[in-house]
């Protein structure tokens, strides 16, 4: 037991909220006793491997295993005729992958067959002697490609041949809004995919059970997805399937989605009578994928002389690779929060999203919304500059309205934006700065804001998004359940604080159980930054029922009103009398003797407060954060090299429940986003990728990394337990547009297109020295047809309704 | 020696292993024997002076290299070389040997089997067409070695021992420039250690050309060697690595500097005319002409930092943390 401190005067204050903790499961990952899904050895396992389609489009004419079965140590061979035919996706409209592709292959690396044996270098080798006949099919590798071909198509469905999805809505009149201004500026920007990266490789191990029935353990960031999926897939009533997942090294949405493996590992241990365990190479992470999208953009902006925005319209085309994945999400989550950082009175999005024959895209830190960010705040810069404005200052005076709602119908409750701009302009000197350094020396602003988890789950119903239970046994113990799963964020560490600082104990004092459906309540899972803001709250609701009888129970005993009592130090005792009460675990067999076994759960649902419209459902959250950045960076004029000197960040998280949790999201943010602004590149040469390995696909290493000045804005919102938003998405937002805006105040060079290599840069100075205009990026955005928008009145300035929390 | 003549093409030698592994761990490699070299004492060490020349065994680790007092002294852009392959880990794994004997690199060959197999096999391993350049008669991967262009500017000489006996050999005739066959040497001679001559007055440096300060391969490195009196250079050497299959001296460039005095303006021209023999391929990170169009940039500064005239604010990322360890090592 760690030290406990004195109960201060103040009862009110927080013992627990706010102070800077270590994680509760770091000794384990320090000293390397977590045990990861590829470290579970369970007797008589056997490993599996995939065979992965060579082609990037082609039809499966005749698969022959026999060479394979017959390999000495083989244990089972399997194809997709070995599923019933039934097809999954994480969305419910993109039911369009299968665990082992029957018809065709989509792009190199698509699943075929599936190997289990002895050990892994048999099942490796018996994969090669899998005899597949294909019958190739033309490629599909660009959005231009994706929208000119008429006739050779990936997907059966779509809104047009190898087109997925089209959005079009338009909030207000957006031609009104051109015409009040008195500057209109449009640009084009491009936005290269780059995978998650982490630094676990997906893995899982299938147990079936004497009962028949069937455990995963998987490295996963939505087990109650892929307990659905494997349901599902595998004709199996959810009772009969029980989902683990193991401590996740690092998802940043890449492992949101099921995967093939995790469906293969479950067949073949039914088949082959053993266990089963799949780790994907590294190789195969770049194909599993579901990584950032390749989008090319169109943005168009009315302002009048001050900068203020009249009007945005804004168009997005998504490289959505060869399955749906989250796409219909990422499409809309391309336009929609565009309203959610500035004051943008009128707004029209058309969005669409292609499939090629390239691994499936999906969501990546950000989900959607790190491409438009890049191109409206170059977009900003460009027109601050063409006014004459500071690019801070004018986006400071145009920061949204809290309590507010926006164009399209989207509620903002706190913002502390304002501070954000005014503390990191204030502590990188940026007024000194801008313009004003030396040649290849430049400062750069930009801003972002983010949801604090989706306000809907992924399958339409009416239960909550989560769950947790709260147990107190008669030492004093406290076992805390959640479906949640720490993906390295720090739920598991939110969920002991959150129970600990209701309860009056300390983080350690609690174990918690998380991510397992058979023992833990649903939670949707560790995507749209939801687990701070809704798990938080449903534990705080089962935490304060049981303080609820435990504070009862010991004013009984102590013969004075609960109302006096509170809970703290291990204690319970007299608020105006301190000296008075009782140990915690006293409390807690008081309570359980005079109420019974002490369990309480409590649930989270968002509030409904999206628009009526058709895609209204992307967007709403109970709360936005937010983050102003600058960076400032150095740029060789010779080499074209960009290295980034300092970065000053400062984010509205809400309250910070645990500091030292929000700087490292900030900090690790801020390093996913550098990788992506200047190197990272999923890209592919003859149909495949070009660079599937962790040396050649080049992310940054601490050697890159600059100092990193993290501010933390406290606002202290109404949604959030104990006031908290979200971290870990918002600040990787604003890095990647303040890297490009200081490369131009560095050597006046505008690169709008990510990343920005050193050969950019010096095409970009080349121009400049032939009084070309000195930018590189897109020159065009291909023909869409887009629909006719749906229009819908702008909601924006319209006061917030908050009774509409939790209906 | 008698396991190498007896397995022939089957064996190969592991020192380090630090390039042998991850190739047999993606079937570039395929030995069925593979003969240790730990053990064999005579091949280690760091002996001699700068005065009268220096022998490193082939099993000397790069940070062993990297960190000799006589070498950072006298010899400072061999520990620089040394000291920017690769990560620590790994420096401390693998060899001087290893290095100068590193097999050429191409995004098209460094992948996995089932990789290699989807896009067709080139003809390093498994197939018989180049698919860089397909009308290639020859194999384009690249020398990626870091010691060698440094090495080669130099002069050091390299000893070889066979079944056969053993011969010293200066070491540009230890390569040749084919990407399959790109040492000039039996396969059952091992590089037994390589000697450096004495110092002599020559200066020389290395600059590499990466994305990162770890990890990467160089995909331009530049090593300049100068031999002056006063203000005039005697003698010149300049090598590029990463460029051919092989590292490329820059002879056309190095004559110009021959009893030159080294103005901003030669070194202009003299980094203008070593970047034409620089002609690099589709086959490593960064675009081809971007590297073509830095050799001339590097050279330029490499030559500018013997001269003792300001590179700019420029010790690059790129061009590596290139004293950290000089300092940490004083």
């Amino acid at each position: 037991m760690g030290p406990v401190e004195t109960p201060p005067r103040r009862a009110e204050e927080l013992a627990v909220i706010g102070k800077r903790l270590p994680k509760v499961d770091a000794w384990g990952k320090v000293i390397g006793e977590t045990k990861y899904a590829d470290d579970l050895i369970l007797p008589r396992m056997a490993h599996a491997r995939l065979l992965r389609a060579r082609h990037p489009h082609a039809r499966i004419k005749a698969i022959d295993t026999s060479r394979a079965r017959a390999l000495p140590g083989v244990l089972a061979v399997i194809t997709g005729a070995d599923f019933p035919p039934v097809k999954f996706g994480i969305l419910p409209v993109s039911q369009d992958e299968e665990a082992l592709s029957t018809e065709k292959v989509r792009y190199v690396g698509d699943a075929v067959a599936a190997v289990a044996a002895v050990d892994e270098e048999t099942a490796e080798r018996a994969t090669e002697l899998i005899e597949v006949e294909y019958e190739p099919l033309p490629p599909i590798m660009s959005i231009e490609e994706a929208l000119a071909e008429g006739t050779v198509r990936i997907q059966e469905y779509g809104d047009g041949p190898n087109i997925h999805k089209l959005v079009s809505l338009e909030f207000g009149d957006v031609e009104e809004g051109f015409r009040e201004a008195d500057l209109i500026r449009e640009d084009l920007f491009y936005f290269e995919g780059s995978n998650h990266l982490p630094m676990e490789q997906h893995a899982a191990v299938a147990r079936w059970d004497p009962d028949g029935k069937l455990t995963l353990w998987s490295s996963t960031q939505t087990p109650h997805y892929v307990h659905r999926t494997l349901a599902k897939v595998l004709e199996l009533p959810m009772s009969h399937v029980r989902v683990i997942a193991t401590p996740v090294g690092g998802g940043f949405g890449g492992k949101s989605d099921p995967f093939s493996h995790e469906l293969v590992v479950a067949r073949l241990a039914q088949l082959t009578g053993r266990p089963v365990k799949c780790t994907l190479t590294r190789e195969e992470v770049f194909y599993a994928h579901r990584g950032r999208h390749p989008v090319l953009m169109w943005v168009k902006t009315g302002v009048t002389r001050d900068g203020t925005i009249q009007a945005m319209h804004f168009r997005s085309i998504l490289d959505g690779g060869a399955y749906g994945s989250y796409g219909v999400a990422s499409t809309f989550y391309t336009g929609a929060l565009q309203t959610v950082t500035y004051k943008v009175p009128r707004y029209k999005f058309e969005g669409c999203r292609v499939f090629t024959n390239k691994p499936p895209c999906g969501p990546k830190r950000g989900h959607g919304t790190p491409q438009p960010r890049y191109a409206i705040e170059v977009h900003l810069d460009k027109i601050a500059e063409a006014l004459g404005l500071d690019p801070a200052e004018m986006r400071r005076r145009q920061v949204v309205e809290p309590f507010s709602k926006t164009a399209n119908h989207l509620t903002i409750t706190t913002c502390g934006l304002e501070e954000c701009i005014d503390r990191v302009v204030e502590a990188s000197g940026w007024r000194e700065k801008h313009r004003r350094l030396p040649p290849g020396r430049g400062v750069g602003f930009a801003a972002s804001s983010y949801i604090t988890g989706a306000g809907l789950a992924i399958y339409w119903n009416e239960m909550p998004h989560t769950g947790v239970i709260v147990k107190i046994d008669r030492g004093g113990g406290v076992a805390a359940f959640c479906g949640s799963i720490d993906i390295g964020q720090g739920s598991d560490s939110v969920l002991a604080s959150v129970v600990a600082e209701v309860l009056g104990i300390l983080p350690e004092d609690i174990r918690v159980v998380t991510a397992d459906t058979d023992l833990t309540p649903v939670d949707l899972g560790s995507y749209s930054s939801r687990v701070t803001l809704m798990m938080g709250n449903a534990a705080k609701e089962a935490a304060e029922k049981l303080r609820g009888l435990l504070l009862d129970a010991a004013a009984k005993k102590l013969e004075v009103s609960p109302a006096g009592l509170v809970a703290r130090g291990r204690r319970v005792y007299l608020r105006d009398d301190p000296e008075r009460g009782m140990s915690f675990a006293e409390a807690a067999q008081l309570a359980e003797a005079a109420y019974g076994t002490l369990a309480a759960a409590g649930s989270y649902r968002p509030p409904r407060r999206g628009g009526k419209f058709k895609g209204a459902g992307v967007g709403p959250t109970p709360a936005y954060s937010y983050t102003a950045c600058v960076a400032e960076v150095a740029v060789d004029p010779e080499t074209g090299e960009v290295r980034p000197l300092e970065i000053w960040i400062a984010h509205d998280g809400g309250r910070a429940l645990n500091p030292l949790l929000v700087e490292g999201q900030v900090e690790g943010s801020v390093y996913m986003g550098l990788g992506e602004a200047l190197m990272e590149e999923q890209i592919f040469r003859k149909g495949l990728h070009k660079i599937p390995s962790m040396l050649e696909y080049k992310s940054p290493t601490t050697l890159e990394t600059p100092e990193i000045r993290t501010i933390l804005v406290e606002t202290n919102d109404p949604e959030g337990p104990f006031g908290a938003k979200e971290a870990g998405q918002v600040p990787l937002l604003p890095l990647i547009p303040a890297i490009a805006n200081a490369v131009y105040d560095a050597v006046g060079v505008r690169v709008d297109e990510i990343p920005i290599t050193p050969e950019k840069v010096l095409k970009g100075l080349d121009q400049k020295g032939k009084g070309q205009e000195p930018r590189v990026g897109p020159e065009r955005f291909p023909r869409v047809s887009f629909p006719e928008p749906i229009r819908v009145e702008s909601a924006f300035g319209q006061p917030a309704d908050l009774s509409l929390k939790r209906e | 020696m008698s396991l190498l003549q007896e397995h022939g093409p089957d064996a190969m030698v592991v020192a380090g292993g630090t390039d042998l592994f991850p190739n047999m761990k993606r079937r570039q490699f395929e030995p069925r024997v593979l003969v240790g070299l730990r053990g064999v004492r005579e091949l280690g060490g760091i002996r001699g002076s700068a005065r009268e020349g220096m022998t490193l065994g082939a099993l000397a680790t790069l940070t062993q290299v990297s960190l000799h007092p006589e070498i950072l002294t006298h010899y400072p852009a061999l520990a620089r070389a040394a000291d920017l392959v690769s990560t620590p880990q790994l420096r401390n794994m693998g060899t001087i040997g290893g290095n100068v004997c590193l097999d050429t690199r191409c995004n098209y060959y460094n992948q996995s089997y089932a990789w290699r197999k989807a896009i067709g096999f080139c003809m390093k391993k498994d197939g018989d067409i180049c698919l860089v350049a397909p009308g290639s008669p020859r194999c384009v991967a690249v020398s990626s070695s870091d010691t060698a262009p440094v090495l080669w500017s130099l002069g050091a000489r390299v000893r070889l021992v066979g079944p056969d006996g053993e011969r010293v050999i200066p070491l540009p005739a230890l390569y040749r420039d084919d990407g399959i066959q790109y040492l000039a040497k039996a396969p059952e001679e091992i590089v037994a250690e390589i000697a450096l001559p004495p110092v002599d007055g020559l200066r020389a440096t290395y600059w590499k050309l990466r994305r990162r300060g770890s990890f990467d391969f160089p995909v331009l490195g530049v090593a300049v060697a100068l031999r002056r009196e006063g203000e005039v250079c005697r003698e010149a050497r300049i090598v590029l690595g990463a460029v051919a299959s092989q590292p490329r001296e820059a002879v056309e460039a190095e004559r110009l500097l021959a009893g030159e005095r080294l103005t901003p303006e030669l070194i202009d021209r003299v980094a203008e005319v070593a970047a034409r023999p620089s002609k690099p391929l589709d086959n490593t990170d960064l675009v081809y002409y971007y590297r073509k169009r830095m050799t001339r940039v590097y050279v330029a500064r490499a030559l500018r930092e013997l001269a003792g005239l300001p590179v700019g604010d420029w010790p690059t990322a790129m061009a590596g943390r290139n004293h950290a360890n000089d300092e940490e090592a004083r």
